[in-house]
């Protein structure tokens, strides 16, 4: 049986791909590198959701639309996420996490 | 045509070895642009992912948002704001080290082993519609319509709330 046409080595992939990213956001020191992890995430969720589709669902256009929704998201959260870490940087400057202790901008 | 079956396949091990490689080269590295690079790796791999898929579409829009748009975005951010080398190099050595392997482990062992490893997935009797560009976009105008709404206004919150973010302290600084 061919290894690609499995259902479980997308889960995997993707479970790999959430772990990447739990480790990166627990391991990285700066803000930028976060959000390049939390990219992982959200890919690893797409990539379920488009493993399920193909193999599961019986309605193969929700799993598409659902990872299109995912890719709004993320594209909306870099472009969010990128100004506050500018903000963050012109008041404290510096992208150290650990330095940002008060809300107050 | 069983030449071709086996040139995907080998080709499928490559995409994974990719998207893999991306992944530790992305939270591995001590610079933050070889970081970014590695996650246009990854995200190029999931591309070829979809493919196998079998959903072309979803792997162009896939170069097309990610790695064209978020991938640029966040090398802006890396270029407008620098990171000191002496955080960077804690990058590989913090503290967090080994608080970040134990949560990685832990995380895929209980997936794996308590979810995926277990669960008897049984596929759809039947399927309405294919996986064609032609469905999904009657889909999402139809059916789905909430969802190509939705994402429309969170673009726009967006957009403005990034502007709004990005020039306040411009503006503090001038006056």
């Amino acid at each position: 049986m061919m290894i690609s046409a499995n259902l479980n080595t997308y889960l995997i992939i993707a479970a790999v791909l959430l772990v990447i990213g739990i480790y990166g956001m627990v391991q990285h020191r700066s803000l930028i590198g976060i959000l390049i992890s939390s990219e992982f995430i959200l890919n690893g969720a797409a990539l379920n959701f488009m493993a399920f589709n193909k193999f599961v669902a019986p309605n193969p256009a929700v799993g598409q639309i659902y990872a299109l929704f995912i890719m709004g998201i993320a594209a909306a959260e870099a472009a969010i996420v990128v100004s506050i870490i500018i903000a963050v940087y012109r008041k404290y400057q510096s992208e150290d996490p650990e330095e940002l202790q008060d809300m107050k901008m | 045509m069983i030449v071709y079956k086996y040139l995907a396949e080998v080709l499928f091990y490559a995409l994974v070895c990719l998207t893999f490689a991306g992944g530790i080269m992305a939270v591995r590295s001590k610079m933050l642009m070889h970081a970014v690079l590695g996650l246009a790796a990854t995200l190029f791999g999931v591309a070829g992912l979809y493919f196998h898929l079998g959903s072309p579409f979803l792997a162009m829009m896939q170069i097309l948002i990610y790695v064209g748009a978020v991938c640029i975005i966040i090398v802006l951010g890396v270029m407008l704001g620098n990171t000191p080398d002496q955080l960077a190099s804690k990058n590989l050595t913090g503290r967090n080290l080994p608080l970040a392997l134990l949560a990685c482990t832990t995380g895929f062992i209980s997936l794996f082993v308590a979810t995926i490893s277990r669960t008897e997935f049984t596929s759809a009797t039947e399927k309405v519609g294919d996986m064609s560009i032609e469905f999904v976009g009657e889909s999402l105008l139809l059916q789905y319509c909430l969802a190509f709404e939705l994402i429309s206004v969170i673009l726009l919150t967006a957009i403005i709330g990034a502007i709004i973010l990005a020039r306040g302290g411009r503006e503090e600084k001038t006056s």
